[in-house]
């Protein structure tokens, strides 16, 4: 890391003396069963060198065969995207030097590729809801996934230094499609939220296409961050910084924010920009320079002679098309008039990644309201505490469409409620079972109830008292010395009716 | 039933027919051959490596197989010496070259493969150019291979081991790799027989590439016939080489059988013949060619006037491409590892192995190549060169619609002394003119034995090419022209060369 850390200009002076463009690329691992031009398994996690063979080793002698599947999930992201599908592409050997190529080219794609052109809509939250952005993609295209390296000793955890390397070639060969923007201009000062909306409707859509579990924490969805700033609209692109290592939506957004205020810093001071690839470090909200590409870098692309060339006929192109899914944009305007919120309330439900949670609920046939409740409310809060998406937290949408139920039959009071979700998320098993195992249930035994008040007006006589003079609002610390008594297994409501009923007050 | 000592002279058909007729033995077929390895391979060095155990245990297999009343196939139990560019599971593959040594791949080659399971009995694993790069084998970081005919000549290259095993009767059958002509050359200048079969004839899975466009395995041998057998065992499509024709092996045992060629139009090229080539191979060529007008061939010429770029457009988009294929070689994974000194950095251990890994050509050859990809240059160069490749597919296209077959020499002259070029690489390159065409238009060519050269008295090529999955036509001309060669020759001309 450098020991000066950077200048930074603050970010509103930032982007009100200069105008930032953006260019983002993004790296999806496809999540098909075997890699791009093997049949090795692709799985997350196994014990390292464990899914290699000849080919994804580059042994001497050993040749790739292209994944059909892998080629169709590309199709099918270009077609969402609404690229123009190649009718002809080849593939390319980019060649550079580094251990984690097994054979020091990477088979990428170059001025060929699968998909060209199109855009992506998003939706750029803003505090008066969202606005719509359109990112005009350049083009996507297939390529293999590196190795990956973990530098031992030394101190910066980076290949020069390091007392030695381990390589685990697992990942090489591992289908990737980068999708790359044009340069995304006029954003101005929401120009870290348009990349984060970005990304995430990216994200959004390959999982609506199901081609990728998009995880950005584990590597399967990551994003280069490419930030340069100019004088204003009418002014030449200036020289951009390329950001690695983005490894979140929030990484995403903060990085591009860095940038902006760095190179502003840059240019305010008079200098000049260096065009360099950058890593961000998410503990500490930096990021530092890495390769610079003053000296650009050679990478001698030409076909790749060892694949025949990649001609998808109209019929195969057209029968894709049938495969793909509502789209993430649609969906979402379809959910928001079916459940009836506002654009502000549809923007928190997207942000908190509850969609997928909430659809399901509702679909195992809880209240649209009574699901969104649950998902915004209590599961954000302990999903937030855990640091996991809600949709990551161990327990089902049908549980929590059960507990719904349990609520509007009576069964359960909001607060037993709580404590059966606790229980379900303490793996104490369904809803039903954690109520059983529990206890937990109303009390809807009136006389019990009323046992219960008459202790608690008998010892908070005074209250009694107010209460037959009318101040009707003072039940409730009645109602809430019942609950208490009854450890919440009361329905408050209930409590409340039987006292007033017993005082002789109408409520 | 045969002795052992005459075992080394039967060709590979009948070696096959006598294992399967149980007149002798696989086992002892491959002691006889493995016996004349060790007899005379101090002086050819056409082995790298043999791998004695492995041949043994094979044969006993086959043997054991026909014990067992099983079927063999048509070349069970004969043996055969394997280019050593081709993986072969557990034992050593060097490409000639110091960068592999020591690497013992993990994995056999489809055609290793196909010969295991027809039950060839691979021998060991002959000497090379390294990476097969070169005309002679002189680039053999192991040493060179000798000439049968004369030991102080070249064998051809980069298959001269393959070659040279065979003319030595070390083998009946070899395989090569042709790339630029490194199974032809070295069959004409050792009397053999040698068949590039059509690029995507046989799988290249397990071939260490030199440059994938233009590298393909084929067969060695003594005669057109065991050529054939041998390339119907190792062809065909194999869905672990994408480039690998999805389509039948043409007949080409039938076609070694027919030997008939009447009615065939054969085309000679004009532009491989006249001046380069050496007084007495021509003279043997047309000698060739007017016999086969004897036996029924129409003869015709024909042009191919961008054949005049092919040497140059071979020798951007060869180093090209082999730049990129050898650069995996880089002492991180196997083979050598130089330089690891826990100083150097790891660029400068992958630099400082590729430097005491590679010899000369292979780096000259590396050079070169980075240099026509380099941004800039990538058009003028390698571009240019896909461009004449496209114009010299076109040349034989036209060519084909006048002729059924070309022919030309194989090699513009004899086997050369050790050492005459070596020092000059273009003097080198130029043994290659007329059959790096056939590479560059990915077509099938055949070289056969057409007699001595008057002035040295070695042996001199013809090469006959084909359109593209008409391999069956060079074994069709190739065993007509050899029959009637015998006829007039009273012996195999492998006869006149000297004892070992």
């Amino acid at each position: 890391m450098s020991a000066q850390p950077d200048a930074l200009l603050p970010f509103a002076d930032a982007v009100a003396t200069f105008d930032p463009v953006l260019g983002l690329e993004v790296h999806v691992e496809l999540g098909t069963a075997t890699k791009m031009f093997c049949g090795c398994p692709t799985g997350f996690g196994a014990p390292p060198n464990t899914q290699t063979c000849p080919t994804c080793l580059g042994l001497p002698g050993s040749l790739p065969v292209v994944n059909r599947v892998a080629v169709e999930s590309a199709i099918r992201i270009g077609l969402a995207l609404h690229s123009d599908i190649a009718p002809w592409c080849r593939f390319a050997r980019k060649n550079y030097f580094y251990p984690d190529m097994p054979k020091n080219y990477q088979v990428s794609q170059y001025d060929e590729p699968i998909a060209v052109g199109g855009w992506l809509d998003v939706d750029v939250p803003t505090p008066d809801g969202p606005r719509r952005v359109r990112v005009e993609i350049e083009r996507a295209h297939m390529e293999e996934d590196t190795g990956k390296t973990t530098h031992q000793g030394g101190e910066t955890g980076r290949i020069h230094g390091a007392d030695y390397s381990l390589v685990d070639y697992n990942r090489a060969g591992i289908p990737l499609i980068e999708i790359v923007t044009k340069p995304i201009e006029g954003t101005g000062a929401s120009a870290p939220e348009v990349a984060r909306a970005y990304v995430a409707e990216l994200r959004a859509l390959v999982r609506a296409l199901g081609v990728s579990d998009a995880h950005m924490h584990q590597g399967s969805l990551r994003c280069d961050v490419n930030v340069s700033l100019r004088r204003g609209p009418d002014q030449p692109y200036g020289t951009r910084s390329e950001t690695k290592n983005v490894n979140s939506l929030r990484s995403t957004e903060r990085a591009v924010r860095y940038e902006i205020q760095r190179q502003a810093a840059v240019l305010a001071g008079g200098g000049r920009v260096v065009q360099e690839t950058r890593h961000w470090h998410e503990d500490t909200g930096l990021t530092t320079p890495g390769r610079s590409k003053e000296q650009a870098e050679d990478y001698r692309y030409f076909p790749e002679p060892d694949l025949v060339p990649l001609a998808p006929s109209d019929e195969w192109v057209a029968q894709l098309r049938r495969t793909l899914p509502e789209m993430p944009a649609a969906r979402r305007r379809r959910l928001q008039a079916d459940w009836a919120v506002s654009d502000f309330e549809m923007q928190s439900i997207v942000n908190a990644g509850a969609l997928d949670p909430i659809e399901a609920t509702v679909a195992d046939g809880a209240d649209p309201a009574a699901a969104r409740k649950w998902w915004l409310g209590e599961l954000a809060r302990v999903a937030n505490e855990r640091g996991v998406e809600v949709g990551e937290l161990p327990i089902f949408p049908a549980d929590v469409a059960r507990v719904v139920a349990l609520v509007e039959s009576g069964a359960l009071t909001d607060t037993l409620a709580r404590r059966v979700v606790d229980g379900v998320l303490a793996g104490e098993g369904s809803p039903d079972d954690v109520v059983a195992a529990r206890g937990l249930k109303v009390v809807d035994d009136d006389a019990a109830l009323l046992a219960a008040i008459d202790e608690a007006l008998a010892a908070n006589a005074e209250v009694a008292e107010k209460i037959r003079g009318g101040k009707v609002q003072a039940a409730g610390v009645v109602v809430g010395a019942v609950m208490k008594a009854t450890r919440g297994q009361a329905d408050a409501a209930r409590v409340r009716e039987l006292l007033l009923a017993r005082l002789g007050v109408s409520g | 039933m045969a002795q052992p000592a005459d075992l080394t002279r039967l060709t590979a058909h009948d070696l096959a027919t006598a294992v399967a007729a149980g007149e002798v033995s696989a086992v002892e077929v491959a002691q006889a051959h493995l016996d004349r390895i060790s007899a005379v391979d101090e002086a050819v060095h056409a082995f790298l490596h043999v791998d004695t155990d492995g041949a043994l245990a094979a044969a006993r297999a086959v043997d054991a197989a026909r014990a067992a009343g099983e079927r063999l196939g048509p070349l069970a139990g004969v043996p055969l010496g394997l280019k050593d560019v081709l993986t072969m599971q557990g034992v050593p593959t060097t490409c000639g070259s110091r960068i592999l040594e020591g690497w013992r791949p993990a994995y056999d080659a489809t055609v290793t493969r196909r010969l295991k399971e027809s039950g060839v009995v691979i021998l060991g694993k002959t000497n090379m150019d390294e990476f097969a790069m070169g005309s002679s084998t002189e680039h053999s970081a192991y040493g060179p291979t000798h000439n049968p005919w004369d030991l102080e000549r070249i064998p051809g290259g980069s298959g001269g081991g393959s070659a040279a095993a065979v003319a030595a009767f070390e083998a009946p059958l070899a395989i090569g790799t042709d790339t630029g002509g490194s199974i032809r050359q070295p069959a004409a200048v050792t009397g053999t027989v040698g068949v590039k079969p059509t690029y995507g004839g046989v799988s290249r899975y397990g071939l260490v590439a030199l440059a994938s466009s233009l590298d393909q395995a084929g067969p060695c041998a003594r005669t057109v016939l065991d050529a054939a057998l041998l390339h119907e065992v190792i062809g065909g499509h194999d869905p672990h080489d994408s480039t690998s024709i999805d389509a039948p092996v043409p007949p080409v045992v039938e076609a070694a059988r027919r030997a008939d060629v009447r009615g065939l139009r054969v085309g000679v090229v004009r532009e491989l013949s006249g001046a380069g080539y050496q007084v007495g191979v021509q003279q043997r060529f047309d000698e060739a060619v007017a016999l086969l007008e004897e036996l029924g061939a129409e003869v015709v010429e024909v042009s191919c006037p961008h054949f005049t770029y092919a040497l140059a457009a071979y020798y951007l988009i060869l180093p090209s491409e082999c730049s990129s294929n050898l650069a995996r070689f880089d002492g991180i994974r196997y083979g050598l590892r130089a330089g690891d000194d826990g100083v150097r950095s790891v660029e400068e251990v992958m630099s400082t192995t590729r430097a005491a890994g590679f010899g000369d050509e292979a780096i000259r050859r590396i050079i070169l190549g980075t240099y026509a990809l380099s941004a800039g240059y990538y058009d003028a160069y390698y571009g240019s060169a896909q461009k004449v490749r496209t114009l010299i597919t076109g040349d034989f296209r036209a060519a084909f619609e006048q002729a059924d077959v070309l022919v030309s020499p194989t090699a513009p002259t004899t086997a050369f002394r050790l050492g005459e070029k070596l020092a000059d690489p273009l003097a080198m390159y130029l043994n290659d003119v007329a059959t790096i065409p056939a590479n560059l238009a990915g077509i099938p060519g055949l070289s056969l034995p057409v007699g001595l050269a008057p002035e040295d008295g070695l042996p001199v090529g013809l090469q006959v090419m084909a359109p593209v999955l008409a391999d069956d036509r060079l074994y069709r001309v190739g065993a007509a022209l050899e029959t009637a060669l015998l006829d007039r020759w009273g012996r195999p001309l492998l006869e006149e060369a000297p004892s070992l």
